[in-house]
């Protein structure tokens, strides 16, 4: 497969695999900050390639692990008004709520629909008029475009039967919360392409000057996620903290502007509760005063009473890389994708899926996966 | 198609009554005409030879029309198939149909149609059946069950008992075809392909190797719902066994695996409606590619890896890029990714 099959190129992985051990003299710790790139690291193997000395710990890129228990229970309070259609990513569904997961909600009668693009549900929303069709708008600055654009369309259009749940967030915010822990180990972060794709670098040149950390710009195949290993790990062992970008086909320095402007239309940045991590101010997007109507929240009036996290779950450890998957008492026993404790578990693009389905065997021992 | 008395299936041709009776002559007994069936008894009267093996399954297949086939033809091929996967070469099979009222005529006449060219294609016969109507919004359209008999091949010795360390992995074609077919046309997913279901009957495909290696087939197993990754767990589990993949040595089409990609899908857990796995003992394994080779259904058959004594209980994937993980049962339903 074209495109695709060249960023897989055995050959390739084995030279940079082989720089990465040349070049590495001292330990280091990077994060992936993408859910995307931490699947692809286990799932290819590569985590078994890499020098002793370099610790690679997942971030909080997992748009679904880190939507917070409230929202679900909004998301859910919603898909159980009669009249309402709730719209979702596929992955979302199992993310369980205080009470239950969306999946649960629609085996108990909810009308959730499973969409590609929100887009669809405009069109939903046009084709049944007696009906409210909510799309629950999740997802870091990758999906915030289109799911902006839904409500552009939906108002040029007068659907007016539309409106979005909206738990967007943004990775800067999140990456300065990681940095200001105490805990804190990162010495250097792989920055997700598809966010910057839209986004752009300029965010991360601030970050990058005020922790002193290298930031690359990393994709998500073996040979991306290599490459970008081998960039950070030269700028750490030179002692530099540049941002520079690996991701170069994709993403552009000043990211897609067109993007931007849709998403600055209707949205404005505001305060977001993380799942696991707590709320960090100016962290995501909500549907701004000119498109209230497109609001769910201001729709239906949504009053529940906040819910609390799971105590038994590590996610907020898990996503600040403080802690591996392995690490948690309850991985693979207690919690499991088929019985979630937390988000991370179930997620496609979650750590502990990603541990779980690609390196435990699933009858209560783990297995260390060599190469 | 023959001349109905209405448009649309109605609560009445579910009655037992003249609909009903209507509806079976000038439409199932007529398609489907033989012997046992035209005697519209009960139940099917027949002598059976030989050592007999017995399936059943049930068809909720949506949407019932798909590229490559209809919910009548993967209700045959599917219940054959898994007689097939016992040594077994089907004989008789009973139909039922649960229909949801409402259901266009012209459908249910274009499922009796696959009905009849996947009955013709396997050599089964129909032998009983059964027609219910349920009232809108109690069904999804039709559903379909089909059981069936069939007498296993003298030479065939099928059990995971069988199977040991050294035994080749056969798939006798592409994976994931089917799956994605489907998910091509499902509501809100809708993408331009040519991707078609591999739906097909496996009888003959199956009879042909038994004929020259019987006995040196220990295993096969059709990888219907779950894919190819959860057949390999249940026999890893069962027997105690390592079951190592190549990803390299995977047959899946360009477009399937584009496909897979652009969903965030695992091809190893996405179903399959014409392929088997086969694990066969090392010695036979290469005969049993080319003799898969010569058949329609098999021409991408491959050996794709190798039951060993290390990992025991799991499943391994050889990477690509030369990396190992594992290869774990599917939880739920493979979901379409967010980003």
């Amino acid at each position: 497969m074209k495109y695709l099959s060249e960023y897989r190129d055995p050959e390739l992985v084995h030279e940079y695999v082989n720089e990465l051990h040349r070049i590495t003299t001292r330990p280091w710790t990077l994060m992936e900050i993408c859910g995307g790139q931490t699947h692809s690291l286990v799932k290819n193997g590569i985590l078994d390639m890499l020098p002793e000395q370099i610790t690679m710990v997942h971030g909080p890129g997992c748009p679904v692990c880190v939507t917070s228990v409230s929202v679900i229970d909004e998301a859910i309070y919603l898909a159980s008004q009669p009249n309402v259609i709730l719209c979702s990513f596929g992955d979302m569904l199992r993310v369980p709520g205080s009470r239950k997961s969306l999946l649960e909600a629609k085996a108990e009668g909810a009308d959730v629909r499973i969409l590609y693009s929100p887009l669809e549900a405009v069109e939903l929303a046009k084709k049944n008029p007696d009906k409210e069709v909510v799309f629950f708008a999740v997802g870091f600055e990758t999906t915030a475009p289109a799911n902006a654009l839904s409500v552009v369309h939906a108002d040029n259009q007068g659907v007016h039967n539309y409106s979005i749940l909206a738990s967007h967030v943004l990775v800067p915010p999140a990456m300065e919360a990681i940095l200001s822990d105490e805990e804190n180990q990162i010495d250097s972060f792989l920055a997700a392409g598809h966010v910057c794709t839209i986004m752009g670098m300029e965010e991360y040149y601030p970050v990058a000057e005020k922790y002193q950390i290298p930031i690359v710009v990393t994709g998500f195949e073996p040979v991306d996620l290599l490459q970008g290993i081998v960039m950070a790990v030269r700028q750490l062992e030179k002692g530099e903290y540049k941002v520079e970008n690996q991701y170069a086909r994709s993403v552009q320095r000043e990211g897609n502007r067109m993007a931007q402007d849709t998403i600055q239309k209707v949205f404005e940045v505001s305060d977001r509760t993380w799942r696991g991590i707590g709320s960090i101010p100016q962290s995501g997007y909500e549907v701004n005063e000119r498109y209230r109507q497109y609001n769910s929240r201001i729709k239906f009036a949504i009053d529940i009473p906040l819910a609390e996290e799971n105590k038994e779950c590590i996610s907020g450890d898990i996503m600040k890389g403080l802690k591996k998957p392995r690490q948690c008492p309850n991985f693979g026993t207690k919690c499991k994708p088929e019985h979630p404790l937390g988000a991370p578990m179930v997620s496609s693009e979650g750590a502990c899926a990603a541990y779980y389905q690609y390196s435990f065997s699933g009858t209560g021992t783990t297995e260390a996966v060599s190469s | 198609m023959p001349k109905f008395d209405f448009d649309v299936i109605t609560m009445g041709h579910g009655s037992g009554g003249l609909l009903t009776h209507r509806l079976l002559q000038s439409g199932v007994f007529d398609i489907l005409k033989n012997e046992l069936l035209d005697q519209q008894h009960d139940g099917a009267s027949f002598e059976l030879e030989g050592r007999t093996a017995f399936s059943t399954d049930s068809y909720v297949i949506s949407p019932i029309f798909f590229p490559g086939g209809n919910i009548g033809e993967l209700a045959v091929n599917g219940t054959v198939n898994d007689l097939a996967m016992c040594g077994a070469d089907a004989k008789y099979l009973s139909l039922a149909f649960i229909i949801e009222e409402g259901l266009s005529m012209e459908a249910f006449w274009n499922v009796l149609t696959g009905v009849k060219y996947a009955v013709q294609k396997t050599g089964v016969k129909i032998v009983t059946g059964d027609t219910k109507v349920v009232e809108k919004g109690k069904g999804d359209q039709l559903f379909i069950n089909t059981s069936g008999v069939g007498i296993i091949h003298p030479k065939a010795q099928i059990h995971h008992d069988h199977i040991e360390a050294g035994d080749k992995i056969i798939i006798s074609g592409n994976l994931a075809q089917h799956g994605i077919a489907i998910m091509s046309k499902r509501q809100g997913l809708e993408f331009e392909t040519d991707i078609v279901s591999d739906t097909a009957n496996l009888n003959h495909t199956v009879r042909g190797l038994l004929d020259v290696i019987g006995p040196d087939i220990k295993f096969m197993r059709d990888p219907t719902r779950g894919g190819l990754a959860s057949v390999l767990n249940e026999l890893a589990e069962i027997r105690k066994l390592g079951f190592v993949i190549e990803q390299d040595a995977l047959p899946i089409d360009e477009q399937v695996e584009g496909a897979c990609e652009m969903l965030g899908l695992d091809p190893l857990y996405v179903a399959n409606e014409g392929s088997f796995v086969a694990i066969v003992s090392p010695q036979h394994a290469d005969l049993a590619v080319s003799l898969l080779h010569a058949d329609p259904n098999g021409v991408n058959a491959r050996i794709i890896g190798e039951v060993t004594r290390e990992h025991a209980g799991k499943v391994m994937l050889k990477s690509r890029i030369g990396g190992h993980r594992v290869v774990g049962y599917l939880t739920g339903e493979q979901l379409p990714r967010i980003c």
